[in-house]
């Protein structure tokens, strides 16, 4: 007979696994039936490339490739940069005077919903220095949930708690830093998790307008280059690289949500079985 | 009864409060605290105890009459957090601090230096039973527990005036009694003024002096009752039939205070 705990703790590794293995199995079967098709309708590669000519596309291109990352990253990881700390800045701002949210919010919406496809042109036009319109590009598509996100957070604090300041008569900049602060950072690191993606996506919609090549030829371009000259493989190994890199900073912004609150957060919370 | 003896902590006189939504929360109040003395406003949801309690605590003002803290008026309360000191209905711990953090707000909030308030920290929480856990997360203590950090907390700047906000109503019965009793074992050695709000008849005349009865919608003064009963005040003292007889009163009192018609003797 085995300990009721045994049991559990076996469930639980049953559970970890299973949650790797599932979508690594659809994984796999996906790719399979893919490479199946491919070779069974003889499709031309120039049209639907099988997984292993992709593979093969993401050795040989390598080089290409992992150049054209590195200045998409730079983009991506400037506009973010930028993005968090204005948009830290605006909601600190924000959060401090109604008066102030109630006249530049509106703006701040329309920053975020004008597609930025739409703007992209205008910015490239006025800032004579590529890379830097390209990182003012991603800035506004990433910073509108950093804005708004952390406005809510450090408006969202306990009433008790801000009936206890007030109790021992706390003033403004200590409501700030030990109670407003703390309360949003929840919501701070929810917005890094969605503003981190949409940095990388304003990147490459901004490379999609510019245009840019020779050296400055980020993921984007390759796949804009790939795409007309119908090189499809290379097309999706760029693109593989691109989404490999959108995940991988989502990861890393769960990891540092975790680190930040796994102290007290619900959120954030190890569920232990009792 | 015996206004006289020794001096008011804090003095209500004809304080109403009525919001701006029109609604009569409390109707005009007199009632006075002595120095010391153990008190507990009673009645049912909505009588207007806890609104007393945040105009004693100078969380709200009245809408009308005059409420005077050691016979001065709210400058008096310029170190507030030295001589006031309020437990809420929920702990309210932050909950990104460790206990240790939590119990020292007050004293951080009033700028004293990091070694004295560490000291009254512990003291605070050896006074409360939870020695030890300074460095545990809110999270981490049960609710009782978590209670008597807030408890902790409230003491940590030894203050002359409590102000308790049905702080044991959210825990089970088997807790509730035990901190009640530990509540009177502090108030006993530390002598300080509680005005106590609840709705428990049984915890009002386990812990008071005085029990003052109040009336729903719109919330008002009915009735008050001395416990006549001495302290130290032990388990047997729940079942005595004393115990009972003041109950009693008590129930009878908020049976008519539940009253639709409600009329002052």
């Amino acid at each position: 007979m085995i300990a009721p705990d045994a049991l559990e703790r076996r469930a639980a590794t049953v559970q970890r696994v299973t949650r790797i293995a599932a979508p690594v199995g659809v994984a796999l079967l996906v790719l399979i039936v893919w490479q199946v098709l491919v070779t069974a309708y003889d499709l031309p590669r120039y049209i639907v490339p099988s997984p292993l000519v992709v593979l093969q596309a993401l050795v040989e291109d390598w080089g290409l490739l992992w150049h054209s990352l590195l200045v998409t990253l730079k983009i991506t990881l400037g506009a973010f940069a930028l993005a968090v700390l204005l948009g830290t800045l605006v909601a600190f701002l924000f959060a401090q005077s109604r008066w102030l949210e109630l006249s530049l919010f509106p703006y701040a919406v329309i920053l975020q919903v004008t597609p930025i496809v739409a703007v992209a042109p205008l910015i490239i036009i006025w800032v004579r220095d590529t890379q830097i319109a390209l990182i003012l590009c991603a800035t506004i598509v990433a910073i509108f949930p950093v804005i708004s996100n952390t406005t809510l957070g450090l408006r969202s604090v306990d009433p008790g708690l801000m009936n206890l300041m007030r109790l021992y008569k706390a003033g403004s900049w200590s409501v700030l830093w030990r109670l407003r602060v703390p309360s949003a950072a929840p919501y701070f690191f929810g917005a890094l998790r969605i503003s981190s993606g949409l940095a990388l996506i304003g990147a490459v919609v901004a490379e999609f307008v510019a245009g840019t090549g020779a050296a400055g030829a980020g993921l984007a371009y390759q796949i804009l280059q790939a795409g007309l000259q119908l090189n499809v493989p290379r097309l999706f190994a760029a693109l593989i690289v691109l989404t490999l890199t959108g995940v991988a900073l989502f990861l890393a912004m769960v990891w540092l949500s975790k680190a930040a609150l796994r102290n007290w957060h619900e959120s954030e919370l190890t569920v232990e079985m009792r | 009864m015996s206004e006289s003896a020794p001096r008011a902590v804090v003095a209500l006189d004809g304080v109403a409060k009525t919001y701006p939504s029109g609604t009569r929360a409390l109707d005009p109040v007199t009632l006075a605290v002595r120095e010391g003395e153990f008190v507990t406003l009673l009645g049912p949801s909505g009588c207007g105890k806890s609104t007393i309690l945040n105009l004693i605590a100078g969380l709200a003002a009245p809408t009308r009459g005059r409420i005077a803290w050691w016979g001065a008026g709210p400058e008096a309360l310029g170190a507030r957090g030295r001589r006031l000191a309020m437990v809420f209905q929920s702990a309210t711990l932050m909950p990104w601090a460790r206990v240790a953090t939590n119990v020292r707000l007050p004293l951080d909030l009033a700028g004293v230096p990091r070694p004295a308030a560490e000291g009254a920290v512990r003291d605070s929480l050896a006074l409360v039973g939870l020695a030890g856990f300074e460095s545990s997360y809110p999270r981490e203590l049960s609710g009782g527990m978590q209670m008597r950090a807030s408890i902790a907390r409230a003491l940590v700047t030894q203050p002359d005036l409590l102000l308790m906000d049905e702080p044991f109503g959210a825990l089970d019965e088997i807790t509730r009694t035990r901190l009640d009793a530990e509540l009177l074992g502090l108030w006993s050695d530390r002598r300080f003024t509680v005005v106590f709000v609840t709705h428990s008849i049984y915890e009002a005349v386990f812990l008071s002096q005085r029990v003052v009865v109040m009336s729903a919608r719109p919330g008002r003064l009915l009735d008050e009752v001395t416990i006549d009963e001495p302290y130290p005040r032990t388990e047997a003292f729940r079942v005595s039939q004393r115990f009972l007889e003041h109950a009693q009163a008590l129930q009878s009192g908020l049976v008519e205070a539940s009253r639709e018609t409600g009329v002052r003797s």
